[in-house]
């Protein structure tokens, strides 16, 4: 396949190794080492997309990151599809198959090319002041139901996959002296240098192959051979290094505080039949410990009229493609060159059997070193020259050569048939991580271009090369060399390469070329579609700022991110607003350099792995038994234990009546625990919690409940004296963590006269709730060493002992009102301690239950749940906690903030208990309490239902409600307003069973 | 000129050679009736009201850089109204109800887009929480309704329902007036309509000091392009509150927070509302671009820096992987940060100050921009007249004395 | 990620270790009950969050449990120096630590 537009040899392409593939259906082959826009050139394919608005036919531009124009679909299969990537990095590899994007029904005869038609109105923020009517319909509707579909629809570029995606990504943290961020030659020779030195490197970059710009020379030699052995040489050198870490493929695209650098490392997407098991891509963070910023420059195009058809291309990118790839873009060319790279690109390409008809420099003084050498090889040199026109439907044919400085003109001057033209507009140093690094950035009237000045605090790196403004081979070398030898500490060596062919001119010119005639379009942005005619509207309509222009006109946010255009946007906005550059500013370089695929970045996390679960020792007995779980923190509870054919509402109910009627048992181990010892453990709980603990006797128990300093309910729970200055706290499940930092805080900080030690307890304990009349005769035949007895063992109080020969802390407490107990046991014994209980359980027909019937019994009783019954705004008092104040404390946390005004003013939603006037109505949790029937809309709630059930041993609905001066409304009637009508409600105090507490003692 | 298809066109002929200015940048004149600092929406928007309802036409906008280049620029324009309390839900109402007419009368294309904006329950909690908003906004008269897991997928096809999930889909509550809008075009329609009404838009002018008279009453402040007398100011600085009321010697109940935001690589129309879910951090919605606009969480630390961790937003990433597993392929094109100021209770502070005549309009953290032409209209009100604007009332800086808070995160469990 | 220096274990760990935890040097009053409620709500909820140098809080919570201060410039980010809890705010003539 060695056609019109493969050069006869040389290039880092496998010509023995051939690879077929697709683009839009059609096959094609290429060889390895390519990428598809290589190949697709050497099949003469120049259409690979239509543009953003005006569905122009676009062409390759550039050979890299840069690249706005040729987007693709690579397909590899069910959900395996990813739109929106640029043909210049895709690897080409045997059955790739990539389709164009933004083009119906094809590439060729693409519909929405109409738009072109209209282009006149589209110019840049038109849709700002259209699309409203009409007003008739409302000044919105017209917007959403008509324009913004048509809108949203005509935009976008490639598909979104419509399968989950099957790949896994990995992640690494690393850590290494030196960073170096670019393989060619300044990043290889810092690397070099930092590894003679001994230092630990890794050396990165976005290409395949490492080398950078030196792939692409031809004619330069490096110490004697050229570049290109060069080049594979220091590879081997660093290669052989055990302290070197080489990472091609792999696109530093992020740059945080502190040397915090974030890569993305592309494993298998170059592959033809990778391992479905093996990662896709990779994340790497990195801490160097310095950075080298060796990133290099990107060439600019040159804004000249329709300088958008198939067929025009940077100069960097033609000798890439010749001299790497062994390309030739085109037959006949016409090369616009404003900088050494323009006319270096001639000669690759008259080398190559490309026929170049002329070399036009716009530049009035232009004088390139190169010229002499181009004229020698019989090419024309125009000095002071532009290209005016350009023609060609799906690739450009010929150009219009007229003299510089004739913007807006119609230009007579001569027409050159072609079918490539080359642009060498001037590049611009990659200053986008040290940006994002927060290095500042100064204007350089020397290098017109913006280059690091000052480094951020915090920030250890240095940048080199292009980067940084030092263009050319053998600056670039001496320069990554020298910071590669700083990076580790090293005095610079005065090592200089030797280098021949080199070429140093990059300046260029920037800006604006001509407008053109009416009805040409001189593109700037060529992704976004934004001209030179649009940026010059943006500041006619006062939009002078550079980020204002680029949100009005779009320029520069396109999937490119103005890589190519922003320099030029910036130079026309300057130029026309009469303003220096750094005046008009730059815009603000973000994360990420190029795009990052959102699983790289989520890595495993995913699945199970997205949170990390949370389960009980008794877990798997649960799942035995076939209950169903619910999310209650990271934890999974047991929410309740259905038998055959029984829905939740039938499986609670059964629970809770065989837990009133005999005995039930319930896994408790998610309730946060905390020992607080030391000899002011209760004082120090007297100042934290709202209760009195100086005089709580050793062994017994009280429901502490704690404050936020706002003064509302933050958590709750049993506390345990267990020694005079050993405390078993329990909290709120979701709780734990929050309690123990807050505790931990007031202990250090605040209270640090104190004595006192913390230890979350939460994971040593599993903790088995066995509760119901006939609790103590499930327990008795199990426990010894401890007397559990009514007189000896009264409600609220703690004993040490041992069940099934474990040792145990046994609380006899209630939440169910039920005679209750809590055995807390070593959560290694857990599931067998679990399982004795649950065999006597059985011999006295009981049940297990899960969360569900917890709520129901406790609710029956009027209990609150912190979180359900409280919501942060809830003080003590207003759930009916005010008796669980100490008497007569002087300070505790929240006290304080119970004075304030609102704290203390009538109206207060308080708890009280909601009874349905028909009792078989369960409410709805969180539906509204309101005084009227049928309210209107926009009546104010007295308050909301915070809990409500079907409570079994009632028979009847139950429900809690926070409803304003509630205590005084005991007795009255309210109004639940429903969807389906009112419902009628009595308000009643909030205990619903036993008020008198016999049930306690079984 | 105003705007519309046919002035469009007719400029088109023109080559669009005649578009004015879409808002005069004139030089600061020595005293205003009033001077609001910061032009972003809310605050170009409270000129705006100023001028048109409250018929003050001698007024300042002073903005240290570009006109909404803070957080108007920089939020993923999420607009709703399905708040708790009954004081958010009015200001909120409000908000919304202005929106759907706003870009007739500012005469410019905001694109307000009610596509819905739904947020999922993942636990029991998280349902009793929606259910209790639901209920709310209903008595209300707020749109607001329950969907089951199937039918918020019917809503949202690539919304991912599987009972395996670490945190399944349990339901979501839907506000289908919820939505987006173009948050440039806010300041920028703000500025022209204020501009027109004689409206002073006064950019790189940073204010750097506040000046008092000797009762202690406000006068004018200095800027960086020279000082401007006013015996009204409103300072509406959102991050930069803190510092600019610093300068009256007034302490906030404010911190300021990096807020991280991303887009993905446009794609063709793929998710057709919003997508919000606090239990795993994750907030999305597509643009007419096609690009996803995603939210990410606060840093946990104060900063100006408009920068954060990757960690947080690889955490919000993580989520959308899970919830919307077909976009794990797609690509993050763009993340930046904003600087939001946060109050205790997490609801925005609007009204007088110890000063007079210094106003003070922030706090709206991570939801400010759904409440811009509310939070201005009520602004305006409260600076026209010297009183709180019934709306803005309970949202005063006193509510910290009295313990009178409006937390809708504590309440909701829900970011804004 | 901030890489954040503990003054008690004296080396440089992820800001992932640690909490955050607020403003520093806020005395939760000794008599609250004898406090007004305006300067209760000072207390509680006013902080100076400046632009600029910050005495701030820290627990590294996931190392050695306990409360630190550290002064970072809340517009670079960078933590200019670490103490332990419970002593004066320091100037910053010695050298910056903490961070690089």
């Amino acid at each position: 396949m060695a056609g019109l537009h493969r050069t006869n040899g040389g290039g880092r392409v496998d010509r023995t190794k051939r690879l077929s593939f697709t683009f839009d259906g059609k096959a094609y082959e290429g060889f390895a080492g390519d990428k598809l826009a290589s190949a697709l050139l050497a099949n003469g394919v120049h259409l690979v997309g239509r543009s953003y608005k005006y569905h122009r036919p676009r062409g390759i531009l550039s050979a890299g990151a840069e690249e706005p124009n040729a987007l693709v679909t690579v397909d590899r299969g069910r959900g395996r599809t990813a739109p929106n990537l640029r043909a210049t990095q895709v690897e080409l590899y045997d059955g790739l198959v990539a389709e164009s994007q933004n083009r119906w029904p094809s590439l060729a005869y693409d519909f929405g090319a109409v738009n072109s038609l209209f282009s006149p109105l589209l110019a840049a923020g038109f849709y700002y002041k259209t699309f409203m009517g009409p007003r008739l319909l409302g000044s919105n509707w017209a917007w959403h139901k008509i324009y913004e579909p048509l809108i949203r629809r005509a935009a976008g570029l490639g598909k979104a996959p419509s399968l989950p995606d099957p790949d896994r990504y990995a992640n690494r943290f690393a850590h290494c002296d030196v960073l170096v961020i670019g393989a060619g030659p300044a990043g290889l020779a810092a690397a070099l240098a930092a590894a003679e030195a001994g230092a630990r490197v890794i050396l990165c970059d976005e290409q395949a192959e490492l080398g950078g710009s030196l792939l692409s020379e031809w004619s330069v030699e490096i110490d004697g051979v050229p570049a290109s052995s060069w080049v594979d040489e220091a590879v081997r050198t660093l290669a052989a290094s055990s302290r070197v870490t080489l990472l091609p493929r792999t696109q530093a695209f992020g740059y945080f505080a502190q040397n915090f650098v974030a890569l993305a490392e592309r494993l298998t997407d170059h592959l033809g039949n990778p391992d479905p098991a093996a990662p896709r891509e990779r994340l790497w963070q990195v801490r160097a410990k310095e950075v080298v910023l060796a990133t290099g420059a990107i060439e600019r195009p040159i804004v000249f009229p329709d300088n958008d058809r198939p067929g025009i291309m940077l100069a960097d990118a033609a000798r890439t493609y010749v001299n790497r790839y062994g390309v030739r873009p085109g037959l006949r060319a016409v090369v616009i060159a404003a900088c050494d790279s323009g006319y270096a690109a001639a000669l690759d390409l008259h080398r190559a059997g490309t026929a170049v008809a002329m070399v036009i420099d716009p530049r009035a003084n232009g004088d390139s070193g190169l010229a002499g050498s181009v004229r020698a090889a019989g090419i024309e040199v125009q000095i002071g020259a532009t290209v005016t026109a350009t023609r060609g439907s799906q690739r450009v044919s010929a150009v219009q050569i007229g003299r510089a400085g004739t913007e807006g003109r119609a230009s007579t001057g001569e027409w050159v048939p072609c079918d490539h033209v080359v642009m060498a507009g001037g590049w611009t140093p990659s200053v986008h991580l040290f940006s994002q690094s927060r290095g500042k950035l100064a204007w350089s009237d020397d290098a017109q271009a913006f280059l690091p000045s000052a480094i951020a605090p915090g920030q250890a790196q240095r940048s080199a090369g292009a980067c940084r403004g030092v263009f050319g081979v053998a600056a670039a070398l001496d320069d990554g060399f020298a910071a590669g030898r700083a990076a580790v500490g090293r005095e610079p060596l005065g090592r200089t390469f030797k280098v021949t062919h080199d070429i140093t001119d990059f300046r260029g010119i920037a800006g604006s070329h001509g407008a053109g005639a009416r009805g040409s379009k001189a593109f700037v942005d060529f992704q976004h579609d934004v001209t030179v005619r649009d940026l010059k509207l943006a500041a006619q309509e006062g939009f002078r700022a550079i980020e204002h222009v680029k949100r009005y006109t779009t320029t520069g946010m396109a999937t490119d991110q103005g890589k190519t255009s922003n320099i030029n946007a910036l130079a026309i906005v300057a130029d026309h607003l009469g303003k220096p550059i750094p005046e008009v500013g730059l815009t603000t370089f973000r994360q990420p350099y190029t795009p990052v695929t959102f699983g790289t970045i989520a890595g495993a996390s995913r699945g199970d792995l997205f949170d990390p679960v949370r389960r009980t020792p008794c877990d798997a007995w649960a799942q035995a038994q076939g209950a169903m779980f619910e999310d209650v923190g990271a934890w999974k509870r047991a929410h309740y234990f259905p038998q055959a054919g029984e829905d939740m509402h039938t499986a609670v109910a059964r629970e809770c009546r065989t837990v009133r009627s005999a005995v039930g048992m319930f896994d408790a181990s998610t309730l946060g625990k905390i020992e607080v010892v030391g000899p002011d453990a209760a004082e120090f709980l007297e100042r934290l919690y709202i209760n009195s603990f100086q005089k709580l006797g050793v062994g017994r128990c009280r429901y502490g409940v704690l404050l936020n300093e706002a003064g509302f309910i933050i958590d709750d729970g049993v506390i345990g004296r267990i020694a005079a200055d050993r405390f078993h706290v329990t909290t709120t499940t979701g709780g734990a963590a929050r309690v123990l930092h807050m505790m931990e805080d007031y202990a250090q900080t605040e209270f640090p006269d104190l004595k006192v030690w913390l230890t979350s307890t939460t994971e040593q304990w599993a903790v088995i709730a066995v509760q119901g009349p006939r609790a103590r005769d499930v327990l008795a035949p199990l426990v010894d060493g401890v007397d559990i007895g009514a007189t000896d063992f009264p409600h609220m109080s703690v004993k040490a002992g041992r069940i099934c020969g474990v040792d145990a802390r046994i609380f006899r407490v209630s939440f169910t009102g039920e005679l209750g107990f809590e055995i807390n046991v070593p959560a290694d014994f857990g599931a067998d301690v679990w399982e004795a209980v649950w065999r006597e359980v059985q011999k006295h027909g009981g049940c297990a239950y899960g969360t569900e019937s917890m709520h129901v019994l406790r609710a029956e009783k009027g209990f609150i749940i912190v979180g359900q019954e409280t919501d942060g705004t809830v003080t003590p008092d207003d759930v009916g906690l005010g008796w669980a104040t100490g008497k007569g404390k002087r300070d505790f946390v929240g006290m304080r903030s119970l004075s304030r005004p609102d704290m203390v003013r009538s109206g207060r939603k308080q708890l009280v208990g909601l009874l349905t006037a028909d009792p078989k109505r369960v409410l709805e949790e969180g539906s509204q309490v309101v005084e009227g029937l049928r309210p209107p809309a926009g009546t104010p709630a007295l308050g909301h239902v915070t809990s409500a059930y079907w409570s079994e041993a009632l028979g009847r609905s139950i429900a809690l409600a926070l409803v304003a001066d509630g205590r005084t409304r005991i007795g009255t009637r309210l109004n639940v307003p429903m969807p389906d009508g009112d419902v009628a409600v009595d308000v009643v105090t909030p205990v619903f069973l036993d008020p008198k507490g016999e049930r306690l003692n079984g | 000129m105003r705007f519309s298809l046919f002035s469009l066109a007719r400029q088109a002929l023109g080559g669009h050679a005649r578009w004015p200015a879409q808002w005069r940048s004139p030089e600061p004149k020595a005293a205003y009736d009033a001077v609001i600092v910061g032009g972003g929406g809310h605050g170009l928007g409270t000129a705006y009201y100023l001028a048109k309802e409250h018929g003050l036409r001698n007024i300042a906008v002073v903005e240290k850089g570009w006109l909404g280049g803070g957080n108007t620029g920089r939020n993923t324009t999420i607009i709703r109204s399905n708040y708790l309390w009954e004081e958010s839900e009015a200001i909120y109402e409000l908000s919304v109800k202005l929106w759907e007419t706003l870009s007739d009368e500012l005469n410019y294309n905001v694109m307000y887009s009610p596509r819905g904006v739904m947020m999922l329950a993942h636990t029991i909690h998280d349902i009793q929480v929606f259910k209790r908003h639901v209920h709310a906004n209903r008595l209300a008269g707020i749109d607001n309704e329950w969907l089951t897991p199937e039918a918020a997928k019917d809503f949202c096809p690539p919304l991912n329902i599987s009972p395996k999930l670490r945190y399944p889909v349990l339901g979501a509550a839907l506000q289908r007036r919820g939505g987006t809008a173009r948050h440039d075009a806010v300041a920028w329609g703000y500025a022209r309509a204020a501009s027109a009404l004689g409206v002073d838009i006064i950019e790189n002018a940073e204010v750097t000091a506040i000046r008092r008279d000797a009762s202690g009453a406000v006068e004018g402040v200095e800027t960086t392009r020279g000082v401007i007398k006013a015996k009204k100011v409103g300072v509406v600085a959102a991050g930069h509150t803190s510092v600019l009321m610093g300068m009256a010697g007034v302490r906030m109940p404010l911190e300021s927070y990096p807020l991280q935001a991303l887009v993905s690589e446009p794609v063709k129309p793929v998710l057709p509302c919003v997508v919000m879910s606090n239990t795993v951090h994750a907030y999305v919605s597509q643009s007419d671009k096609g690009e996803l606009v995603i939210g990410a969480g606060t840093d946990v630390y104060t900063s100006y820096s408009q920068t954060g961790g990757l960690h947080v937003s690889a955490h919000t990433l993580d989520a959308i992987c899970d919830l919307f597993p077909t976009f794990r392929r797609m690509r993050m094109m763009r993340n930046w940060g904003g600087i939001v100021d946060v109050t205790p209770d997490r609801s925005p502070i609007i009204g007088l100050t110890p000063v007079p005549g210094l106003y003070v309009n922030c706090g709206w953290g991570t939801g400010g921009f759904k409440a811009t032409p509310g939070s201005a209209f009520v602004f305006a009100a409260t600076m026209a007249h010297g009183e709180p604007h019934p709306i803005a009332a309970p949202f005063s800086l006193e509510r910290f004395t009295t313990g009178r808070l409006i937390d809708e995160a504590a309440a909701a469990a829900v970011a804004h | 990620m901030l890489l954040i220096t503990c003054p008690y274990c004296c080396t440089a760990r992820p800001e992932s270790e640690f909490r955050y935890s607020g403003e520093a040097h806020i005395a939760r009053p000794l008599e609250p009950a004898t406090v007004s409620d305006d300067d209760w709500a000072a207390f509680l909820y006013m902080r100076t969050n400046p632009k600029g140098l910050h005495a701030e809080r820290w627990r590294h919570i996931h190392g050695c449990g306990r409360f630190f201060n550290a002064l970072r410039n809340t517009v670079t980010d960078q933590i200019l120096k670490t103490y332990p809890a419970g002593t004066p705010r320091p100037g910053l003539g010695a050298p910056a630590e903490g961070g690089r």
